[in-house]
């Protein structure tokens, strides 16, 4: 069997709180290939940030990996020093976060911003650095990169700092990018150029990408395969044609049908009833059944296994299938 | 569409933000003499249109294009820098605070963050009390009760929770207090700003539900501020384009989203993602959204538009009526047929 670019396995991501341990993420897994694209779909909780910043080991106290593995390049990386770890943070995998002016030091220009990040890993002289990174703001279609490198963060529009911050991610040739919700924070003509932004250089580069959003339009255009986020856990993986085409668990069914647009004009919008659950009052069994209308026996009791179903090559869990 | 139809009429209506600072601040050089010049940011330039009953009007556009101040002008909050706003057939921007009191009754809003918009120490009960012991001061306690249970009713919150505070809410459940508070005075006309953007994507569907059920149940007509493009080709009725404070085009939903007249309009709807539709080619706007303190010359949309010629760079484009006057696009292009 092909070996996978990263591999996630059984991935459980806790919290240490006054009152006892939440889990925040559970049991988590997934596979990304050279240059595949994965999308993570959820609500806000749902726990897809955490799985994002948990690959490179950015979970901050009190939370922390409890359980699981990451394997990439050979290495477990929820096993490395942290040494190693910080070579391949921005290097191997690099992230992209949601708002670009709090990713931006305000009070370095994008030059100095850029230098620094490639002279971390590699050992150039700061005159080639700043050679690399003209060479980037090129490709990210920043006009005249030769000046703006010596502006600061402040001096850019919103679409043009996703922009910069998307070139400092490629700096070093990424194998993985991450991004983290990278356009919620834009408008809508700004978000359809970053997108196929990221998309043109991905596919050039032969960069793998997991696209963490609540936004099935923008997964759905972007990323080959879909995991879907609920209350900590993947409730169902698959490729994204077949997700958006014929979803298989209730909560996916219902996001999409969920969508202004999937009825008539007017029409009433489908709607799931109540609203997902705190990590602290977690339902028994499927974390779904409370706004569930198949819920029913052992849905209120076991939690339902990430199991393939169907002719697909797809993972749902659900007891109802 | 007939005269009586109209609920909200504004007519050339400009808003100004003064943001020249102090007297030092405003003194400027120019030809070696010392001149005193004022800054503004131009948010709403001379912008028309009328709201029908009945109807939900969107006005949609990117951050920084005026549909939030174009909203607060209407319903009062800002006082226009000129133009006139009437309500049915009484012009209510020159009114003062206590002849305006009684339209303020028939104009509610809904804002956005529903977190932000609910006064914490407050419970849900007072919240709602408060807009009605204010607008009609003889109102029983006992009735004002009987109203509070009967609103939660409508909008989904169980009245059992009347007592209890906002932090005990989700985000859905205090958007839907927010839209109760709205409806506690019997308005006529709801101005929703980004009512449901602040909600996760599961609750959407939720709230957008209850605003077309509280139009049909309580006879309300709308103007929905928004950015999300699929929302708006759910719900509305007609669509107001808005790009750096000006109205591009004003079109029934259907003739917006099959037929964009105004370049902007099909770059805007070319944008939207689309579950299940694999990528397609989107408009590319040159640039980015100029500042509303320089609004540029001739048609604000020219810096960007892939169309422009001299005349758009020199003459501000005229509303171009159709429709019996219920649609309009402001274009040369569109007016020259070469769009």
């Amino acid at each position: 069997m092909m070996e996978h670019l990263l591999e996630v396995n059984n991935l459980e991501v806790k919290f240490k709180l006054r009152t006892g341990e939440l889990t925040a993420i559970d049991n988590v897994g997934f596979t990304l290939d050279k240059g595949e694209r994965l999308g993570i779909v959820g609500e806000s909780g749902a726990g897809k940030s955490v799985t994002g910043f948990s690959i490179i080991n950015l979970i901050s106290k009190p939370g922390y990996i409890s359980g699981g593995e990451i394997m990439f390049e050979g290495k477990d990386l929820t096993r490395v020093s942290e040494d190693v770890l910080r070579h391949i943070r921005g290097n191997r995998i690099s992230m992209i976060f949601q708002d670009p002016m709090m990713t931006l030091n305000p009070v370095f220009t994008i030059g100095e911003q850029m230098a620094e990040t490639i002279l971390a890993h590699k050992n150039i002289s700061r005159k080639d650095a700043l050679e690399i990174s003209v060479e980037k703001l090129r490709q990210v279609h920043i006009p005249s990169p030769e000046t703006r490198l010596n502006q600061y963060p402040h001096e850019f529009s919103g679409g043009m700092r996703q922009r910069i911050v998307i070139a400092i991610s490629l700096l070093l040739d990424p194998a993985i990018i991450i991004a983290d919700e990278p356009t919620t924070a834009l408008d809508v003509t700004i978000q359809a150029e970053i997108m196929e932004l990221l998309l043109e250089l991905c596919e050039k580069n032969d960069t793998g990408m997991i696209l963490i959003t609540h936004d099935l339009g923008v997964v759905s255009q972007v990323t080959e395969k879909i995991a879907v986020m609920y209350a900590g856990r993947i409730v169902e993986i698959g490729s994204t044609e077949n997700i958006v085409a014929n979803p298989l668990h209730p909560y996916t069914k219902g996001l999409i049908k969920a969508l202004p647009g999937s009825r008539g004009t007017g029409e009433k919008l489908y709607q799931i009833p109540g609203s997902m659950p705190n990590l602290t009052e977690m339902p028994k069994g499927c974390a779904f059944h409370p706004r569930c209308e198949l819920a029913e026996g052992e849905c209120f009791s076991k939690v339902p296994e990430l199991i393939q179903r169907g002719n697909f090559r797809r993972l749902a869990a659900c007891h109802k299938f | 569409m007939h005269r009586e139809n109209r609920l909200v009429t504004i007519n050339k209506l400009v808003k100004k933000f003064d943001i020249s600072g102090g007297f030092l601040d405003q003194l400027k050089i120019e030809n070696k003499k010392i001149v005193r010049k004022k800054t503004f940011v131009h948010a709403v330039n001379d912008v028309s249109f009328t709201v029908n009953k009945g109807e939900i009007l969107s006005v949609v556009g990117e951050s920084g294009c005026g549909k939030s101040t174009l909203a607060r002008v209407v319903v009062g909050l800002y006082s226009p820098w000129s133009g006139e706003i009437f309500y049915k057939d009484k012009r209510i921007d020159n009114l003062d605070g206590s002849q305006m009191l009684s339209y303020r009754k028939k104009m509610q809003m809904i804002f956005q963050d529903p977190y932000a918009s609910l006064n914490p120490r407050m419970t849900v009960k007072k919240t709602l009390e408060e807009p009605l012991r204010f607008h009609e001061p003889s109102i029983s306690n006992s009735e004002i009760e009987e109203k509070v249970l009967y609103v939660m009713e409508q909008v989904g919150v169980n009245p059992k929770w009347a007592d209890r505070y906002p932090h005990e809410f989700s985000g859905g459940q205090r958007q839907r207090v927010s839209i109760a508070r709205a409806l506690m005075v019997d308005p006529e006309f709801i101005v929703a700003d980004e009512p449901i953007s602040a909600l996760d994507v599961s609750i959407q569907a939720q709230i957008l539900n209850l605003l077309m059920d509280a139009r049909d149940n309580f006879g309300l007509t709308y103007m929905l501020i928004t950015h999300d493009l699929s929302v708006v080709e759910h719900i509305s009725t007609r669509v107001c384009v808005m790009y750096l404070g000006t109205v591009c085009e004003i079109a029934p939903v259907r003739n917006i989203f099959s037929n964009p007249l105004h370049p902007y309009t099909q770059a805007l709807l070319s944008a939207i993602p689309k579950p299940g539709v694999k990528k397609k080619e989107h408009i590319k706007l040159k640039g980015e959204v100029p500042t509303p303190i320089v609004l540029p010359t001739g048609c604000v949309f020219h810096t960007r538009c892939l169309y422009a010629d001299e005349r758009c760079r020199r003459e501000i484009p005229k509303p171009l009526s159709y429709d019996n006057g219920e649609s309009f696009v402001a274009c040369h292009g569109v007016e020259e047929k070469r769009i």
